[in-house]
């Protein structure tokens, strides 16, 4: 979360809070999740008024609205203008998956150049208005809370929803996969198997769903409160993964979330030197 | 009290008796294979136990491999310990429901479970106890846990087959049981397959009566005697204890600190499997309507920032800081605490650390004096 851009909404007067659901660019799942909340969602509908939710209804509520979640990342000169009236809307801002809190796979983009990306890909570039980047929500108004994952597990969505209601912090803790992995009682990929796993730096939330299934984690949560890229790093080299793959398993949803992108630059940097060593790193001087 | 008598039993002795602990209403855990390693989990015969099956152990590397004999217990310690049934990673401590005004907390669901444990060795018997100390035998007792640890049926094995990274010797807690168990086996291969039966309470000699058993020969106590020699003889590592509260407390600003936070992922791992840490955090769920709230007890760790909360902020930031707490809580204020080591030299930790950190490698480096801190002055978070 980072400092405010943007003035707060006051909290709207009245009966049911009101709740509204934006999306920016992205691929909408994780909205979908609040819709695939069946058997709560009429709690949810009872508990606090879905003012504005065009995923789900074409009725609009006008603003201001006591919880605005936000979907998808900054990547246009609309959406640019668009946070700040949502954040001048709301209350409380919460940011829901990788694209929102990260940027998303689309943030991909801000490692290269974006008009040689659409001289390829489009056939009339100059239909297109787009930033130089997909940059999360935080860069650009205040947020009152981050909800990672590619998409958003939706127990944790009602969880922070239940929590803005009830007026208590939301119960997410920012520890690593390994954490639920144990709690789980799985047995370790990266251990038991020699499966690379991005599950020690990457945050929980997800239940330890891919290791539970015998696969390394892929990091769709993103970093976890203290991650160790580096040391890991060293463990999946042992391995035999090369920079290359580590490249990749950094770059994934969440390639432009701080620790993930910079140690994906790292390891770029450390393959494009010259001078350098049959392993890929500087021989000590 | 039979207590001390020893007796002969076949494999299907050893499966008699986990059919008498069934019947007796026990849910009987044993370790058996799932997903490339030896678990704990619910088995009805010694059919479902690993026969045949070894581990290869090291810092950081796990891998099930095949022996050459028949043998029902021949590896060391997995993943699992007795403390996910003993200390649960999640249960339900309360329930609140509003009242008008006011709220009222309801019963607490009973602990469901009798365990019967198949196949406890002698440093998870040590880990056990040192658990025992701290949520039972303390001023302010666990109640799921003392239920539940009153009610365990312990049916513990001497190793024969240590793990590579077992240090049970220098901890002083194994390979052999001494006591703390209802019944106690030990696997004898040469010849006829079978188990020398050591009687260690009144529970155990009820079951042991109720099965087809032989009197111990001179032979089989000289064979049991030997396993356990053999084993203690060929331990994956070693720590050298001496001193080490001292060693420790004399040396919180050693240089290997900063090598060890350098690797360490604070991942956690280390100490989920660690079968005498005992920490854990509350969480605090409510409904959408604000009507009920459930209070839950999960396993929490050391490594983790809210560990060290304190009001709004964690006081242990740095990696080192964290590690540090760790290590010298398990082998040196531990003592001072609970008067005895939190460490069994299970090797858990080692195995299980997805980067291979060794504590018996840091106490080594810790011993050796440090070298010139300003070697590595950058700040490892
Ligand atoms: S499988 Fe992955 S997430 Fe699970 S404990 Fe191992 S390294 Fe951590
Ligand atoms: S600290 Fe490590 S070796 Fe000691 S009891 Fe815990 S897991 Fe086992
Ligand atoms: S010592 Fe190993 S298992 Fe423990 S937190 Fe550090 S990296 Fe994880």
């Amino acid at each position: 979360m980072t400092a405010g851009k943007a003035t707060h909404g006051e909290p709207p007067a009245g009966s049911r809070p009101k709740l509204a659901v934006w999306k920016f660019s992205s691929c909408d799942g994780c909205q979908l999740s609040l819709l695939d909340c069946e058997d709560e969602l009429l709690e949810v509908a009872e508990a606090i008024e879905i003012a504005y939710f065009l995923e789900a209804t074409r009725a609009v509520v006008e603003g201001p609205y006591d919880l605005s979640l936000v979907e998808g990342s900054i990547t246009t000169p609309d959406e640019l203008e668009r946070i700040h009236q949502v954040r001048e809307a709301s209350h409380r801002v919460v940011t829901i998956g990788a694209c929102a809190t990260a940027g998303g796979i689309q943030a991909l983009r801000n490692f290269t150049d974006v008009e040689e990306y659409m001289s390829v890909v489009y056939a009339h570039p100059s239909f297109i208005s787009t930033l130089d980047t997909a940059t999360p929500v935080s860069d650009h108004v205040e947020v009152d809370f981050e909800l990672r994952g590619c998409p958003i597990n939706k127990i944790q969505l009602l969880e922070v929803i239940s929590a803005h209601l009830n007026e208590r912090r939301p119960e997410v803790p920012g520890h690593s996969v390994c954490t639920e992995c144990k709690l789980r009682l799985n047995v370790c990929v990266m251990v038991a198997s020699g499966t690379p796993c991005l599950g020690p730096v990457t945050h929980a939330g997800c239940g330890a769903l891919c290791p539970t299934f015998s696969r390394g984690c892929y990091g769709c949560f993103g970093p976890m409160e203290t991650p160790n890229t580096e040391s890991l790093e060293a463990s999946m080299e042992a391995l035999g993964l090369g920079d290359p793959d580590i490249v990749r398993m950094f770059r994934t949803y969440n390639a432009w979330a701080p620790a993930f992108r910079d140690h994906s630059r790292l390891v770029e940097l450390r393959m494009s030197e010259p001078a350098a060593s049959p392993t890929g790193r500087e021989d000590p001087a | 009290m039979a207590n001390g008598l020893r007796a002969v039993i076949d494999v299907d002795g050893l499966d008699e008796v986990i059919t008498r602990l069934r019947v007796q209403g026990f849910s009987t855990i044993g370790p058996t294979c799932r997903d490339g390693a030896i678990v704990y989990d619910e088995i009805e015969a010694t059919g479902e136990l690993p026969r045949g099956w070894a581990d290869d152990q090291d810092a950081g590397t796990y891998r099930l491999v095949r022996r050459d004999d028949e043998a029902l217990f021949g590896y060391a310690v997995g993943p699992h310990s007795w403390k996910q049934y003993l200390h649960p990673p999640g249960e339900l401590l309360f329930e609140v429901r509003r009242d008008g005004g006011g709220f009222v907390i309801e019963e607490r669901p009973e602990p469901k479970s009798r365990y019967a444990f198949i196949g406890v060795r002698a440093c998870e018997l040590a880990a056990i106890g040192v658990q025992d100390r701290v949520l039972v035998e303390s001023e302010h007792p666990a109640g799921g846990y003392s239920v539940r640890r009153g009610e365990a049926f312990l049916l513990a094995v001497d190793c024969g087959e240590p793990g590579g990274s077992c240090f049970c010797v220098s901890m002083g807690t194994g390979p052999g049981v001494s006591s703390g168990f209802d019944l106690a086996l030990t696997e004898l291969m040469s010849g006829e397959h079978r188990f020398l039966v050591r009687v260690g309470s009144d529970a155990g000699a009820a079951v042991l009566g109720e099965v087809a058993s032989r009197e111990a020969t001179g032979e089989d106590l000289a064979e049991a005697r030997r396993v356990v020699e053999m084993a203690g003889a060929r331990m994956g590592r070693h720590l050298d204890t001496d001193g080490l509260p001292v060693l420790l407390a004399e040396n919180l600003e050693h240089p290997r600190w900063d090598d060890v936070a350098r690797r360490c992922l604070t991942c956690t791992n280390c100490t989920l499997v660690c079968p005498t840490c005992f920490c854990s955090t509350v969480e605090d769920l409510t409904t959408l309507d604000g009507q009920r709230a459930q209070r839950w007890q999960r396993w929490d760790s050391c490594f983790t920032l809210g560990f060290s909360e304190l009001h709004g902020s964690p006081v242990r930031h740095s990696t080192r800081g964290r590690y540090r707490q760790w290590l010298t809580h398990k082998l040196g204020t531990w003592w001072e605490q609970f008067g005895e080591s939190g460490c069994v030299g299970c090797g858990r930790c080692i195995t299980w650390c997805p980067v291979g950190i060794d504590m018996t490698a840091e106490v080594a480096a810790l011993r050796r004096p440090g070298v010139d801190a300003s070697a590595n002055p950058e700040e490892v978070r």
